[in-house]
């Protein structure tokens, strides 16, 4: 019963025999990096994990994660926008205020840092890995659809393990044009225009949203990127730092440095009568 | 909102104070309106007693008063407000946020619940003091479009006042296009 079952559980890719047996094993098998990982050696490694660490359930866990974050990125004309802040918090305690939260897979891909840190480092390394292995492989590049679904597929196969990331893959191709993906550790992966991962996304939403157009000029989008960073960074404790801003173009990524939020705060609420909110004059009420 | 029902759709969550104060609420049913009635007559009562209209920011004392008292009761309200007014003596217009632990502030422009994490950034962005009430309401459409856009709930729209120098009017607002942009 147990062998006609797996006969016809089998997934139906590997009947259409249109890659050779040796193809069939790149594309199937696990690679040695992953997936061998020791696990506590607990009855449920999830739940466990998720006791140790889960600080909004348990406020004295003993392990705090670095999470809180915005990050963006979005599709137009010439391209594709990716920002982000650069602040990372354990807790109630800013951990750091100069992390790298784009993560520069290779010279065209880009990839977003967003929930565990340590999490989304090693395994948009390891992406990076796959990427460069499927271009020795195959002799040319990876899309951005296949280097985001390999990811996707990774976590999946870690679902409920406790795997925390919201990351964002990035990139233009000749086939694709600017193609931009989303992929957490749900094992959510979708294709779109305009994404915002992390504690600040809702802020950094509200000001995309409403300006945001595909016909955007270049110097608009990168504009647009940075000021809802500073949107999220004001009001988002848990978001703050540089501002990290990159164009991803068919020749590849280009950055557009990593500023400071302060002066460009200062800056934006002087100049163009922002932040009404905030108050520069000590005399008033 | 009752359960999965919605009951009514086109509730008024506001309760006029005098000729130039409005106060809108959210929070636990039952406890807002009844609330919002208890301040509403006590400000009625004292316009009737002196022939004179208390200013925007005494009755937003008033209000965080009573709810700081209640607050340390046996079963306090949990009621959120924002207090607008015009003052009457000086033409001046002013706005209070207060919360259900009774904290009150004076701000240029508020929302409460989660309609705060997507407008106030919009409103740091596009508000500044001296804006027309029709750009106020365009930029309030702004944030309107933001909610239908991406809040997970079917937003069923807004019900608009305005606090004028010159009372309290109901404004026309769109009444029926849905913004759901592919992006």
């Amino acid at each position: 019963m147990d062998s006609l079952v797996a006969r016809y559980s089998r997934p139906a890719y590997q009947d259409n025999e249109v890659f050779s047996e040796e193809e069939q094993r790149d594309l199937i098998e696990t690679p040695s990096l992953s997936l061998k990982f020791a696990m506590p050696p607990v009855a449920h490694p999830s739940a466990w994990l998720r006791a140790a660490t889960d600080d909004r359930s348990n406020p004295s866990c003993p392990i705090k994660i670095a999470h809180g974050t915005t990050t963006l990125a979005f599709r137009f004309q010439h391209g594709i926008i990716v920002a982000t802040d650069s602040r990372a918090t354990a807790g109630n305690w800013i951990a750091s205020q100069t992390v790298k939260k784009v993560i520069e897979i290779n010279s065209e891909l880009l990839g977003t840092m967003a929930g565990g840190a340590a999490d989304c480092q090693y395994w948009l390394a390891w992406l990076g890995m796959q990427c460069r292995l499927h271009e020795l492989r195959h002799k040319r590049r990876i899309s951005v659809a296949a280097a985001s679904k390999i990811l996707a597929n990774l976590v999946y196969a870690y679902k409920g393990m406790g795997l925390s990331m919201g990351t964002m893959c990035a990139g233009v191709t000749k086939e694709e044009g600017p193609a931009l993906y989303y992929i957490d550790s749900d094992g959510t992966r979708l294709a779109g225009d305009l994404f915002c991962v992390g504690s600040g996304q809702t802020f950094a939403y509200g000001v995309l949203d409403a300006e945001y157009r595909y016909d955007l000029t270049t110097e608009e989008a990168l504009d647009l990127g940075s000021r809802s960073i500073l949107a999220a960074t004001h009001r988002d404790a848990y978001s703050g730092g540089f501002i990290n801003l990159y164009h991803v173009k068919e020749s590849g990524w280009v950055k557009h440095g990593f500023t400071d939020t302060n002066p460009v705060f200062w800056k934006t609420k002087l100049e163009k009568g922002e932040f009404s909110n905030v108050t520069s004059d000590f005399s008033e009420d | 909102m009752r359960g999965p029902t919605i009951l009514k759709a086109t509730d008024d969550k506001t309760r006029q104070l005098n000729d130039h104060t409005l106060l809108a609420f959210s929070g636990e049913p039952g406890d807002t309106v009844q609330f919002a009635e208890y301040i509403q007559a006590n400000s009625q009562l004292y316009s009737m007693r002196n022939e004179s209209e208390l200013s925007p920011s005494a009755l937003a004392h008033f209000v965080r008063g009573e709810l700081a008292s209640s607050l340390r009761s046996r079963n306090p309200y949990s009621v959120n407000l924002l207090l607008g007014g015009v003052d009457p003596i000086t033409n001046k217009p002013s706005l209070y946020w207060l919360d259900y632990l009774a904290s009150l502030a004076k701000v240029p422009y508020a929302a409460h619940g989660y309609a705060q994490y997507y407008c106030l950034s919009l409103l740091d962005k596009h508000h500044n003091p001296n804006i027309s009430l029709e750009e106020g309401l365009r930029l309030l459409k702004l944030c309107s479009d933001e909610l239908k856009r991406r809040l997970p709930i079917d937003f069923k729209g807004l019900a608009v006042k305005a606090v004028t120098k010159d009372g309290i009017k109901a404004m026309p607002f769109d009444e029926d296009d849905k913004v759901v942009r592919d992006t």
